[in-house]
């Protein structure tokens, strides 16, 4: 029996176990449309806007661990995607763009809605396809998926023009992809771990360095086993935050350019670092060469080209950060020169060093009788949620804040756009996160300037009855970007103040969703838990001091032992 | 460093757009490239010439070897290996200086491709160094075009019997 190009893509998305799809419909996109309305097994998600579609999409994957998938039109429609796209890329998140195309036969005639969404997103995809020929569309969306998922996960987008949508041919039989020129590296070098495992042996002042890919390969188990075998403390880049345990003794919480106090210390006075799923981003590393300057390097990840890229490696791992911990776990329960040890991997005097370094300058902030701090915003959100909510942020201090306080137990349970700093990826990311986990209670930390890059996401929120909780720490500024002119530029706020924003207590209810606001510390608390207790979409207006900073900081170009402290 | 990097890649659109795409976005250099079919006619081998310290070399066959769509990536440099350029050199030709560059054309084992009253092209082959110290002598007699193919290579054969 033939069927058509736009029925195949939706068997293609069941056969991979596909629930839920984001997108934005248009002219080029039609027939697939008409065919999502004939069939109930996958739930279109309607947007606002096709870049959150994409960030939904991400933000689907990473909670659930599978594939987001986003679906847009020609023209306008695939230029909105790129945004998200470049954010999935940069955070490696596994998820599938479809965009329409016009009909083969106008591609390169400047045709109404067209343009060349594969060459635009050559650079900020995993891999991309234009599919011209009927008999190459399911292949290519089976090879889409598998590329998407495995080794490094990445963003595939797959263009389909209109007419290869409306082709009807026989669909072919489920089968494995085989791919000659692509095949990740999973299991470990045996040496490298026998190599690996020595240098945590001989080890005094050891550090582990751990980022999103733990999370991505579903490792936190294996690494905190590791740290707790080995007697390891443990740091977490912002996206390796819920990776390890933020409340346990071993945990010096996130590294880097608002790092803690004292994991930055550590990590420049470790004699061993052991990065795992980590690339060594300048947010992370600061100076180069003041970046844990007597240590000796293991690096495990998936991705070759992260190896020495921007800093030396001594010992490179190939591998899945989770087969790599399980070999390592598996040599350390076997070893018998590590179990013959009295006090098994002891680092008591380090860990000693590292809580003086915790004691003298914990992470902190004054607090104030009149006025609403953002920390004590987010710890109360932690406090309140038990620890047990999805948290998604924006971008800027509202990022940074809730990174430093809000501690994360739990893997994928935080989203944030790390790499690229998305302003306006929280929202449609808290939608995301909320579809696919509808019993969780989902917020997105935001700030008064990124809420508004796509508030109007409410209205899909309300669509579908997502009880989505949005905190937005509301300090008239562009925090962030105030922050550094305070302290770099002379306090000169060129562009920053935000003097003219919407109520947004009013714009809530004008959605039809409840808006609350807190002026005072002592609102804070009856405001989230009324947040809390409703099944709405929510937006919390809590008013906070207007300067307040993000702390630590390590000045851009300077090495993470130069931090300016609270 | 001088590294000449052979890279077979699946002969499908857009593949070499991905390959110069990298080397622009992130900033690595491109000497010379070429490219065309290998015995089998969906695979090319591409091979370009790049300047860079170890590192960025190392980074470069790395991220090459990444894309989805490559096969095999290998620096040349590292092995025994016979490289090629061929330029076409179009000379101004008076009646004063052709015979020195018919001179010149033999010793460089060049060939004479197409005459005219006022000018000779040239064929040459060899290393790019011998292409380009060709070029250096005919430059002061009057060069008025050229065009080089960029530079080829090829690892030599195990010499083990």
């Amino acid at each position: 029996m033939k069927i058509t190009g736009a029925q195949a893509l939706l068997k293609c998305l069941e056969e991979q176990k596909v629930e839920t799809i984001f997108g934005f419909p248009g002219g080029a996109v039609i027939d697939l449309y008409d065919e999502i309305l004939a069939q109930d097994k996958i739930t279109h998600v309607l947007v606002r806007h096709e870049q959150a579609a994409v960030h939904a999409a991400d933000a689907y994957a990473r909670v659930t661990g599978d594939v987001g998938v986003a679906l847009v039109t020609s023209g306008p429609g695939a230029t909105n995607t790129v945004t998200g796209i470049a954010s999935a890329y940069m955070d490696s998140i596994p998820i599938v763009v479809f965009t329409g195309q016009v009909p083969t036969g106008l591609i390169g005639n400047d045709a109404f809605q067209e343009v060349d969404i594969v060459g635009i997103t050559r650079p900020c995809t995993k891999h991309n396809y234009l599919v011209k020929n009927i008999n190459d569309l399911v292949p290519t969306i089976r090879e889409a998926f598998y590329i998407a998922r495995s080794g490094r996960p990445g963003p595939v987008l797959v263009d389909l023009p209109k007419d290869v949508m409306a082709t009807r041919f026989v669909f072919p039989e489920p089968q494995q992809v085989k791919m000659r020129t692509y095949r990740p590296t999973y299991e470990p070098h045996p040496g490298q771990i026998e190599k690996a495992c020595q240098a945590i042996l001989k080890a005094k002042k050891p550090v582990i360095y751990a980022g999103g890919g733990v999370i991505l390969s579903n490792a936190s188990d294996d690494l905190t086993q590791l740290a707790r075998t080995a007697d390891i403390p443990v740091t977490m880049t912002l996206m390796g935050l819920g990776g390890f345990p933020g409340t346990d003794p071993l945990s010096m919480g996130m590294l880097g350019m608002h790092g803690t106090y004292y994991a930055n210390m550590a990590v420049a006075n470790c004699d061993l670092l052991i990065a795992v799923g980590s690339r060594f981003d300048d947010r992370v590393t600061g100076r180069v060469d003041a970046f844990a300057p007597h240590a000796k390097i293991i690096h495990i990840d998936i991705d070759p080209t992260s190896i020495s890229k921007n800093v030396k490696v001594h010992i490179p791992i190939v591998a899945d950060c989770k087969h790599a911990l399980t070999a390592m776990n598996t040599w350390f329960a076997r070893s018998e020169e590590f179990n013959a040890k009295t006090e098994k991997g002891n680092h008591a005097a380090w860990l000693r060093e590292i809580n003086d370094w915790r004691v003298a300058h914990p992470l902190g902030y004054v607090d104030t009788p009149d006025v609403i701090k953002p920390q004590f915003v987010v710890q109360k959100l932690h406090e309140l949620t038990h620890g047990d909510a999805i948290i998604t942020t924006e971008v800027g201090q509202n990022q940074m804040w809730a990174a430093q306080f809000y501690h994360f137990n739990h893997p994928r349970a935080f989203m944030t756009s790390g790499g690229l700093g998305v302003m306006g990826y929280g929202f449609p990311a808290a939608i995301g996160a909320q579809m696919a986990a509808p019993d969780r209670t989902v917020i997105d930390i935001a700030g008064d300037g990124s809420i508004q890059m796509n508030i109007q996401e409410m209205a899909t929120a309300m669509q579908y009855k997502l009880p989505v909780k949005i905190a937005i720490l509301n300090n008239g500024y562009l925090g962030m970007v105030r922050q550094w002119q305070e302290l770099f530029y002379d306090k000169k706020y060129s562009a920053t103040p935000l003097d003219v924003a919407p109520d947004f207590v009013a714009l809530a209810r004008a959605y039809g969703a409840v808006g609350l606001r807190a002026t005072k510390p002592s609102e804070v608390e009856p405001v989230i838990k009324e947040a809390l207790a409703t099944k709405n979409l929510v937006v919390m207006d809590f008013v906070i001091a207007r300067e307040e900073g993000v702390y630590p900081m390590v000045p851009a170009g300077k090495a993470t032992t130069e931090m300016l402290l609270v | 460093m001088k590294h000449t990097i052979s890279v077979l890649l699946q002969n499908k659109p857009g593949v070499l757009s991905r390959v110069t795409g990298l080397f622009s976005g992130r900033g690595f250099n491109i000497e010379s490239l070429s490219v065309a079919p290998t015995l089998e006619t969906d695979v090319s081998c591409l091979t370009l010439v790049t300047v860079g310290d170890n590192n960025i070399v190392e980074q470069i066959t790395k991220q090459l070897h990444k894309l989805i769509d490559i096969i095999k990536v290998t620096d040349i440099s590292e092995f025994e290996f016979v490289e090629r350029e061929m330029a076409l050199i179009r000379v101004k030709a008076e009646p004063s200086t052709r015979a020195e560059i018919l001179r010149i054309c033999d010793i460089f084992r060049g060939k004479v491709v197409d005459v005219s009253a006022k000018s000779y092209a040239l064929e040459v082959t060899g290393t790019c160094d011998k292409v380009q110290a060709m070029i250096d002598i005919l430059r002061p007699i009057g060069i008025q075009e050229i065009v080089r193919t960029g530079t080829i290579a090829m690892t030599r054969a195990n010499k083990k019997y």
